[in-house]
């Protein structure tokens, strides 16, 4: 076992971030864990821009912000970066074991700061009665085939939610020469950007329904077609307002929860819809010297956002270090 | 012409359970199954009990294998490396007359031979059982009821059984039957088999199977059973099965406990036509949700991580396993719904029997390979043993599924045992059945399948052609 002063699990902006600033504010000897095999988290899926408007003042691309942050961390000595490197479990002594290949490693530390980001609310999560066959993606790993791997996922497409990244999905695909027949939302409103909807949908005559759900999907080995229903403001499907439309792909983009199953697992309480720590102050947790920053302390709107909070939960984490001396 | 001495058509676990039987012996045997992989029909949509065979009637076919069954699974699972946990069930009474019912129905179970029933009250329960509704005033308490992964056990018994000698053909649909002087001539679209013996094990294609070969006097009546699996952190909801009293259909809608830890509830029992009809409804979600909690009032559905809807192959009440007199050499295993996983080894010894009264000459292998090397989860071991196995093998800590914490070289393992889609590694490792369903491990498991198989990402399937996943590789052209 190591003895360490900091460590940060998640090398996404978050994490990125948060070790910047522990060192910045004179942490020594700081581990940066990532699971992946590089730097930048979710960023480096998002090829559209729109990132660092509010931090740098500029207009860039994901993997562009993120390697502003990525080039900056692996610049400061103090910041040891383990690639590869997937925690698997955490107490509440603050010891973590991460897994390598190759390696399994125990490492105890003075501080610890939980950056692992969110994951995807699913299909299941919102029950999509119906079949299961291929061709159903969370918009994310959607993104990430279109834009990582170069592969099309399908070519007449629902999407199922208007947020963020279901409107920008909804670009990308009808980009990549798919059609994208509706994009359907239960509420009344977007919860994405208002400057999405139009750049997203209107300037690609993509339809948006409100106030609708898909109420069956169908298909047996590949998507062929889901039903389209109305909803009152109690979301109950209203009588002969139902309509088929065939698709051979249906895209989930219904939101993002954070990924906290690590400080769980150490005992920290989590609210049961978000799965963020329950707590009154920004990035503590009930373990004095626990830290989470980023989305998974709560989902944000943009990354400049997550980069700011995430220099706080850096200078916290420092100042305690400090405090035990 | 590839010529046996046996065929069996279906790969499900009763199909895999003979294929293994027959496989100490020395015959010349193969199975023929429709899909990519095995365990793709009811043998992948179902609860996973092994039943201690209470809930049978006294006289029934069915209940008699359940209970023999029960007690062959424990031998093979360990022969097989196979998990099989003991957990006991617990079918509950929340007045006098059921308490009354349940005192019938543990009469019934001992006429069948079920092993250490009995009858606990209230105090038993609270210490047992502390989310169970309070209002449970009595249990029937079965200590030998069991779990196990209904499709590693399929794939664990048809690999065994492979390594015995045996052959397995998939994507080998049969589509027709002819009658020879000698035995069978059995058609897929690219081949012809033939065989001395026919054994039916076709699940819910059986009545379509047997028609085939000239025996059309029973119809399969699917009935659906939708089924909801709870997130791994309530694995400790129940310590054991729940059952409400059954009805005249079904077991009812229980609290179940699963190989790999997610509870899960379930199912529904509604007659359908459709035999591809693999669909959930909200009234589903609605009728077990109700159900279930008043068995365990804190079930909540915000903790769903995934569902699904299996057809139990239903022929009347009880299982069709008969030779046809009319048609000699042809054995039919049919109407195997519950307790089909269960009773699989009992038919498989069953069918081994009347294949020998009706002049098939049984002799055994010197060498028969009993044991299978158990396959290695991580996420069943404790971390210590995963750092022993980490250092032997390096890819153990490259983990790809972070929900259920599956390595690159579990995965790598399923695809050489026999992986040949997204589905046949999920079922196998896990890997992709968490919280997140793949969104992160999709496109890694992918480039695996890919390359193992020498084929192009576009091909890669989630459960056989037609399910591809991807539509177009734009690195390609
Ligand atoms: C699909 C998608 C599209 C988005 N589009 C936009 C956009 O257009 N504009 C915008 O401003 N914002 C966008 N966002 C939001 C923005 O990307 C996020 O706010 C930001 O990336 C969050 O940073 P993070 O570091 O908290 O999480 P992440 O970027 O998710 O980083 C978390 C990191 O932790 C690692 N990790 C997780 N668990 C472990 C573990 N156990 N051990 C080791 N490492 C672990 C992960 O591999 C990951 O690299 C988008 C988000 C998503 C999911
Ligand atoms: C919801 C539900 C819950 C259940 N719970 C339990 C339980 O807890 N415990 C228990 O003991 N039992 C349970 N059962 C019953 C159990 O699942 C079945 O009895 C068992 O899986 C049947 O296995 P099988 O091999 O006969 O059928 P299958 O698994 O369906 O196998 C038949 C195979 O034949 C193939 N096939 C069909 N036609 C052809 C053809 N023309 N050519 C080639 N191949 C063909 C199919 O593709 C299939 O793979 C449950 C069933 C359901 C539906």
């Amino acid at each position: 076992m190591t003895e360490r002063d900091l460590i940060v699990v998640g090398g996404g902006p978050a994490g990125i971030a948060a070790a910047i600033a522990a060192a910045e504010n004179g942490v020594k000897d700081i581990l940066l864990l990532e699971r992946d095999q590089y730097l930048g988290g979710i960023l480096n899926q998002c090829i559209h821009t729109g990132f660092g408007i509010e931090y740098f003042k500029e207009v860039l691309t994901g993997p562009e912000y993120a390697d502003r942050f990525v080039k900056k961390v692996r610049s400061i000595k103090e910041i040891e970066v383990s690639l590869k490197s997937f925690v698997v479990r955490l107490t509440p002594d603050k010891t973590l074991t991460y897994l390598r290949p190759g390696l399994m490693q125990v490492d105890k530390a003075k501080a610890i700061i939980m950056a692992t980001g969110c994951r995807e609310r699913t299909r299941e999560m919102i029950h999509i009665p119906g079949t299961r066959p291929a061709g159903i993606f969370s918009a994310g790993l959607a993104q990430k085939l279109i834009n990582i791997e170069g592969l099309l996922p399908g070519n007449e497409v629902v999407i199922v939610g208007s947020g963020d990244i279901g409107l920008i999905m909804a670009r990308r695909f009808t980009l990549e020469g798919a059609k994208v027949k509706a994009v359907i939302e239960i509420q009344k409103k977007t919860r994405g950007l208002v400057r999405n909807v139009v750049q997203c949908l209107e300037d690609f005559d993509i339809p948006l329904y409100f106030n609708h759900k898909i109420s069956r999907l169908y298909g047996k080995n590949r998507v062929e077609a889901v039903d389209i229903v109305e909803v009152d403001d109690d979301f109950n499907e209203k009588p002969g307002t139902k309509s088929r439309v065939t698709c051979d792909t249906v895209l989930i983009s219904v939101g993002l929860i954070s990924e906290n199953e690590l400080i769980e697992m150490a005992g920290v309480k989590l609210d049961r819809k978000t799965n963020s720590p329950v707590t009154n102050e920004l990035n503590k947790t009930s373990i004095p010297g626990l830290f989470v920053c980023g989305n998974s302390f709560k989902v944000y709107d943009i990354v400049d956002s997550v980069t700011r909070d995430s220099i706080i939960a850096g200078k916290l984490a420092a100042e305690y270090i400090r405090s035990l001396k | 012409m590839k010529s046996y001495d046996v065929l069996i058509v279906g790969g499900g676990v009763v199909g895999a359970a003979i294929l293994r039987e027959l496989s100490h012996y020395k015959l010349r045997i193969a199975l023929l199954e429709k899909e990519e992989e095995l365990a793709f029909g009811v043998s992948k949509s179902n609860s996973g009990i092994i039943h201690p065979g209470t809930q049978n009637p006294a006289g029934s076919l069915k209940g008699r294998l359940c209970v023999q069954g029960n007690r062959l699974t424990r031998k093979i699972t360990r022969e097989l490396g196979v998990d099989f946990k003991e957990v006991g069930e617990l079918i509950v009474a929340f007045n006098e007359d059921e308490v009354k019912k349940l005192l019938e129905l543990k009469k019934e179970a001992e006429t069948l031979g079920v092993p250490r029933i009995e009858i606990v009250n209230k105090t038993w329960l609270r210490k047992h059982e502390p989310n169970l509704n309070k209002d449970v005033i009595a249990a029937l308490y079965a200590p030998t009821a069991g779990i196990v992964s209904p499709y590693r056990l399929v794939y664990d018994n048809a690999e065994n059984a492979c390594r015995n000698g045996a052959e397995i053909h998939t994507l080998s649909k049969v589509v027709n039957i002819k009658k020879t002087k000698k035995g069978f001539e059995v058609f897929t679209a690219s081949d012809i088999f033939s065989a001395r013996y026919l054994v039916n094990a076709a699940g819910l294609f059986a009545d379509e199977i047997s028609k085939m070969a000239g025996v059309d006097d029973f119809r399969i009546k699917p009935r659906k059973g939708e089924e909801f699996l709870l997130d791994k952190k309530k694995e400790n909801l129940t310590n054991h099965l729940i059952f409400p009293l059954p009805t005249k259909v079904s077991k009812g809608i229980l609290i179940i406990k699963t190989a790999d830890g997610n509870p899960m509830i379930g199912p529904t029992a509604v007659d359908t036509e459709d035999k591809e009809d693999l669909a959930t409804s909200d009234e589903g979600f609605r009728k077990v949700f109700s159900a279930a909690k008043k068995l365990v009032p804190s079930i909540n559905e915000n903790d769903i991580v995934a569902y699904f809807a299996g057809l139990r192959p239903a022929v009347g009440h009880d299982f069709i396993i008969r030779h046809e007199d009319k048609v000699p050499g042809f054995v039919n295993v049919a109407g195997i719904q519950s307790p089909g996983l269960t009773s699989a080894p009992a038919i498989a010894l069953m069918v081994r029997n009347i294949l020998k009264r009706n002049g098939l000459y049984f002799r055994r292998k010197f060498f028969f390979h009993a044991h299978r090397k158990k396959t290695m989860h991580l996420f069943a071991i404790p971390l210590e043993k995963t750092k022993k196995l980490i250092r032997k093998n390096h890819s153990y800590g490259d983990v790809v599924c972070r929900c259920e914490m599956v390595s690159s070289k579990e995965i790598r393992d399923a695809i050489h045992r026999g992986a040949k889609t997204m589905d046949g590694v999920k079922f196998r490792t896990r890997a992709q059945a968490g919280r997140c369903h793949g969104t992160f491990c999709t496109t890694r498991i992918m480039k695996m399948l890919a390359e193992e198989n020498g084929k192009p990402l576009t091909a890669v399937t989630k459960k056989g052609p037609g399910s591809e996943i991807v539509k177009k590789d734009k690195t390609r052209d």
